[in-house]
């Protein structure tokens, strides 16, 4: 056997590779599927239809236009960083985090409340939503660990009463005349995210904040805390089997309550560094849950539940998701993204099957290969 | 009071319907987290059929083609979590979840096709049916009876019967207790998991029907079911996976949604001054109390969520 197919053997063995393999084949078939859909509803223009969903800002012809729509989809990828490490911290403690939608909400409320009625600066705001979200966060685990209350159930819950009570809370500080909340920029400058001179990169785009950094690092901090401690490893341990932890003298309910709590912190995040930019303002009449919660359980996954996967399946995630906004509205509707990350979500749940599938023709081929060798020897 | 009675009754028929089809997926050792969006496409199924087949058919003929409409979508809809769950042991939950979303998704982006292509200005997600619906009802007095009710009793008497009282119920309930023993006498488990996750997609489609019909002639298909499947599952979660205490469980969160549509018509309720925004949180934050309550000695069936292998022990 010679060495070099020995070494792509081994490679494509690697657990990571297979992981990467996966998510991008999971990304290929849902955009062909939505590719399909496309043509379904009009053949004559699938083609430049996703086009336009991939190119998202280079729709644009002009570099500094389109610089300024990188930098916007780019902020709201932060937001949506933020809501996948939510799902994704939840996930490696064993459980599902589909509320990260309603934390996201109530984070949202909690600045904007703050920052227009009260008017705190930026980082008691940012304060705010974190704690507010970290709460509600902490009452789904606190369900779970204390009554057994099926997390997603009691998450699903919780995401309705936060979308209602924030539009409650939110009513009261909104415009006169629309049912828009107050713009920051006019009634509190100072709860504006600083934009530390990355605006400049962006075209003058004052959107883009300190909250862009501050989600990739918050990503390397999950990273660290999950791989490299031992609260990390803790935590795993809990979700993997909580009667073994248990027994190990860990607290398995703290661990529970305590990985709702950060996981909801981190939803709250991202609403925080989303609408502390100024670039959206809350519509207190929503009968629809945002679906940033949402998309974050699509990017957790296509990341392949890694920290660092996250911001890349994130930027992807946001970058069709804003790419359907340019399709032709004459004939489609930017919904078709939100199709493709829904099939993406559905095909991710295959990945695992993939996996054992690719290790067993893997084990399949070796054996193979040692039986012709050991004949050959014998000839 | 009559308003109130109706509105609870057509509810909970929603819920019983919905929850029941939960019940057959879970007996049979499948979570279905995606009943929600199973509801949404059984939905435009049905409002589908009722947009496009003629106002003049006779009732009978529309409301068999309307319910076998979305039946049928329910079922292939639900397919996705079947293969994916029973044949390629996928995580339950995801995909439920991929449900969820797909479901509003193509709901939208189907619907929206269809308008644009009637008339360019048209981009709504909306579909009326405010002629067709009126099949389904039959004026008793003040009452506006729907037919959907006495469908949804039936459904509730027979799913006792086949759950408790036949072959193929008791062993679907083999499946999702012990699938290895199950499949030691002779039962094969993937089939009757095919069976379970069938029923839930059709009862969850022709819940989505029920709901949409329910009190309005048009349908925004950008809203979803508002959370109804995950209500439906609470309302199982309560009723213990029995159906008859599904029934009395529907019953009681159907009154409370119920409240939210005919609370003004109430002067005591009025008096009160609370806002209608805690009416639309009363039936959630009432089924996380209930839940708090009953799932500490929840009776799940034992194997549900674990993908059957059969080489394990």
């Amino acid at each position: 056997m010679n060495s070099e197919s020995k070494k792509r053997e081994s490679l494509l063995r690697n657990s990571g590779l297979q992981t990467i393999i996966g998510s991008l084949l999971c990304i290929v078939v849902g955009l062909l599927i939505g590719y399909i859909v496309l043509l379904i509803i009009n053949p004559s223009g699938a083609g430049s239809a996703i086009s336009a969903i991939l190119k998202n800002f280079l729709y644009y012809p002009s570099a500094a236009a389109s610089m300024k729509y990188f930098g916007t989809t780019l902020v709201k990828a932060s937001a949506l960083l933020m809501c996948s490490l939510s799902v994704l911290f939840a996930w490696k403690v064993g459980l599902f985090n589909i509320g990260a939608a309603g934390q996201y909400v109530i984070g949202a409320g909690a600045c904007l409340y703050c920052g227009i009625k009260f008017g705190l600066p930026w980082y008691l705001c940012l304060i705010a939503a974190i704690v507010a979200a970290a709460i509600v966060g902490g009452i789904s685990g606190a369900l779970k660990a204390y009554f057994n209350v099926n997390e997603v159930i009691s998450c699903i819950m919780l995401n309705w009463i936060g979308l209602y009570s924030v539009n409650m809370l939110l009513a009261k500080v909104k415009e006169q005349s629309t049912p828009y909340t107050k713009p920051l920029s006019s009634v509190n400058k100072s709860a504006l995210l600083p934009n530390a001179g990355l605006d400049k990169i962006f075209t003058n785009n004052q959107f883009v904040t300190i909250g862009l950094p501050l989600a990739v690092i918050m990503a390397i901090l999950v990273w660290i805390v999950l791989e490299k401690t031992k609260f990390g490893y803790e935590l795993k341990a809990t979700g993997m089997n909580k009667h073994a932890a248990k027994y190990c003298g860990m607290k398995e309910k703290r661990n529970i309550i305590i990985t709702m709590v950060i996981s909801g912190g981190l939803a709250g995040l991202g609403a925080g560094i989303f609408y502390l930019t100024g670039i959206e303002q809350w519509m207190v009449q929503q009968t629809s849950i945002p679906g940033m919660g949402f998309n974050g359980i699509a990017a957790a996954f296509l990341g392949g539940s890694n920290p660092i996967g996250v911001i890349f399946s994130s930027y992807f995630i946001q970058h069709i998701t804003s790419g359907g906004t340019y399709v032709d509205k004459t004939v489609y509707c930017s919904q078709i993204s939100d199709l493709i990350s829904a099939f993406i979500i559905y095909l991710c749940g295959f990945v695992l099957f993939f996996k054992m599938w690719l290790n067993r023709f893997l084990d399949k081929r070796d054996e193979k290969q040692a039986a012709r060798e050991v004949k050959g020897g014998k000839a | 009071m009559v308003l109130l009675i109706q509105y609870t009754l057509i509810f909970a028929s929603v819920l019983v319907l919905v929850a029941l089809g939960g019940c057959f997926s879970e007996h049979s050792g499948v979570i279905n987290i995606g009943l929600e969006g199973i509801m949404v496409m059984g939905a435009l199924g049905g409002a589908l059929a009722m947009k496009f087949l003629p106002e003049t058919l006779a009732a009978p003929l529309m409301i068999l083609l309307v319910i076998l409409s979305s039946v049928v979508i329910g079922m292939i809809f639900s397919l996705l979590l079947g293969v994916a769950a029973i044949r390629f042991n996928a995580d339950q939950t995801l995909v439920g979840t991929a449900l969820n979303l797909l479901g509003p998704a193509i709901a939208v982006v189907l619907v929206r096709a269809i308008n644009s292509a009637e008339s360019a200005d048209n981009v709504s997600s909306a579909v009326s049916y405010g002629q067709e619906k009126k099949a389904f009802l039959a004026n008793i007095g003040d009452f506006e009876f729907n037919w959907f009710m006495l469908i949804a009793f039936l459904v509730l008497i027979a799913s006792y019967i086949v759950l408790y009282k036949t072959k193929f119920g008791l062993r679907l309930c083999a499946c999702g207790e012990h699938p290895q023993a199950a499949d030691s006498v002779g039962i094969n488990v993937y089939k009757m998991r095919y069976a379970g996750v069938l029923i839930s997609g059709a009862l969850g489609g022709l819940g989505g029907l029920v709901y949409i019909t329910a009190g309005v002639s048009e349908w925004k298909f950008e809203n979803g079911v508002a959370g109804f499947g995950f209500l439906a599952l609470a309302v199982m979660i309560f009723g213990q996976w029995k159906p008859v205490n599904i029934g009395l469980a529907a019953l009681l969160f159907g009154l409370f949604r119920a409240l939210s549509n005919v609370y003004t018509g109430f002067d005591a309720l009025v008096a009160l001054q609370i806002p209608s925004t805690v009416y639309n949180m009363l039936p959630y934050i009432i089924s996380l109390i209930v839940l708090v309550f009953v799932s500490k000695k929840s009776r799940a069936p034992k194997a549900e969520g674990i993908p059957y292998d059969k080489g394990q022990r």
